[in-house]
């Protein structure tokens, strides 16, 4: 799991985008506080060819992504 | 992604036709928006320094920081969120405001500049560029001020009501603020159509993450260049309002609020563009995070007033040209320009990550 909340931009996608170039995960959790950083991470994700589906948990969202 | 996003290249045009009805309406050519320049102006407002032709409380910032208030709230995005390095943030700050002074701008005035035919923001331009091109190296090399944590709603809306505050007793208690009588700070749209102008544009720039540096690194790190269209659209829209209005004059000499001094001003803006990445945004981007809950950007925002504040009191802005002087930035200036790489340096040298963690 990338834990991606309270990071400001480009933080999020920057943390994300080492996560799938170090490891290549067939599937990934990230955990957002910030719409704009899920919407952003969501974009460049799907690019890659992943499929998300994003739940909302006490306020925070919680993108899965899986390939 | 390559797609244009159209609300931010609709968002970038609002601003750009914004900055050119706030000029027709009484602020200084070719700073309809700037708001390095709006925030010396504050800081000269309540005495935090003495020159005299830059003394005002810009309502276009309350408006600004309240326009993604409210949006935040009614879109149920505001969120407190404090913690991440403030007093670095603030210094940070502080720096970026040097550098944007040296230049007498910051980068949203810069493109207006560039928009009205101010040759000497093309080339400033370069340097932002450069310094946005050192802070993504850093980025890409780990850097990370740390996270910030939910906070309680008190810190995420106390600028707004701080400046909101401050703006009211402007109404009610006039005489407690300075005025400038002559130069840029007497040059002023009327003070309730700036802060409902600026409103709209805070929450159309919250809405859309408008940011002029972001445009630049996203690009550089990413291929990404939808905030950059938004960038686009501002020059492109203030251009031709400037045309329309026959406010466009194309050239080095003879510019409003500007000078030649290229090196100097190229050197401060990448000192802007440098800092910009470090802090996650630019000077505007800060206000609408600040605005929406952020309290670390609060405090870079607090950061930046001091700057200003530095800048004037010690002579470290720049000069603009006039018929008797070539203006420009002075030693005391060019010094605190270095400073200002040096410290940057040592922070970003300090936050990156430790061996095993990269």
């Amino acid at each position: 799991m990338v834990d991606v909340r309270g990071l400001l931009c480009p933080m999020p996608l920057v943390k994300v985008r080492k996560e799938i170039e170090k490891n290549n995960p067939a599937t990934l959790e990230v955990l957002f506080d910030d719409k704009g950083a899920l919407d952003n991470v969501t974009r460049f994700v799907t690019g890659l060819g992943y499929k998300t589906t994003c739940t909302e948990e006490n306020g925070d969202y919680k993108l899965v992504l899986t390939k | 992604m390559k797609k244009i996003n159209w609300p931010i290249v609709l968002a970038g045009g609002l601003v750009g036709l914004a900055a050119v009805v706030l000029t027709l309406l009484g602020n200084p050519v070719n700073m309809g928006f700037c708001i390095a320049c709006f925030l010396r102006d504050i800081a000269g407002s309540v005495g935090m320094h003495g020159a005299a032709v830059v003394q005002y409380f810009r309502p276009e910032i309350v408006g600004l920081v309240l326009g993604a208030f409210i949006m935040s709230v009614a879109t149920k995005e505001f969120r407190a969120k404090a913690g991440s390095s403030p007093m670095v943030r603030f210094v940070l700050g502080a720096f970026v405001m040097i550098g944007a002074l040296a230049f007498l701008g910051c980068p949203l005035r810069m493109v207006l500049r560039m928009a009205g035919g101010d040759l000497n923001a093309f080339v400033a331009f370069i340097g932002f560029a450069a310094g946005i091109g050192i802070g993504v190296l850093c980025l890409n090399k780990g850097f990370s001020l740390k996270r910030a944590y939910d906070v309680g709603k008190a810190e995420g809306g106390m600028l707004t009501v701080v400046l909101v505050g401050l703006f009211i007793l402007t109404l009610v208690a006039p005489a407690l603020f300075k005025v400038s009588e002559k130069g840029p700070g007497s040059m002023q749209a009327p003070v309730f159509v700036a802060l409902a102008i600026a409103a709209v544009v805070g929450a159309v720039a919250y809405k859309t993450r408008l940011c002029m540096a972001g445009g630049l690194r996203d690009g550089m790190m990413f291929k990404d260049f939808r905030l950059l269209f938004g960038f686009v659209a501002i020059f492109v829209v203030a251009l031709i309002g400037n045309l329309i209005m026959g406010k466009f004059n194309l050239g080095f000499a003879g510019q409003p609020v500007a000078h030649s001094d290229h090196l100097w001003s190229c050197l401060g803006m990448a000192l802007v563009g440098w800092g910009s990445v470090l802090l996650g945004g630019c000077p505007l981007r800060q206000l609408i995070l600040a605005g929406s809950g952020n309290g670390d950007s609060a405090i870079t925002v607090i950061g930046m007033i001091v700057g200003a504040a530095f800048s004037h009191n010690f002579g470290l802005a720049g000069a603009a040209a006039s018929a008797d002087a070539a203006g420009g930035v002075g030693t005391k200036g060019r010094i605190a320009i270095v400073i200002g790489f040096v410290v940057f340096a040592l922070i970003s040298v300090l936050h990156l990550p430790e061996k095993e963690e990269a």
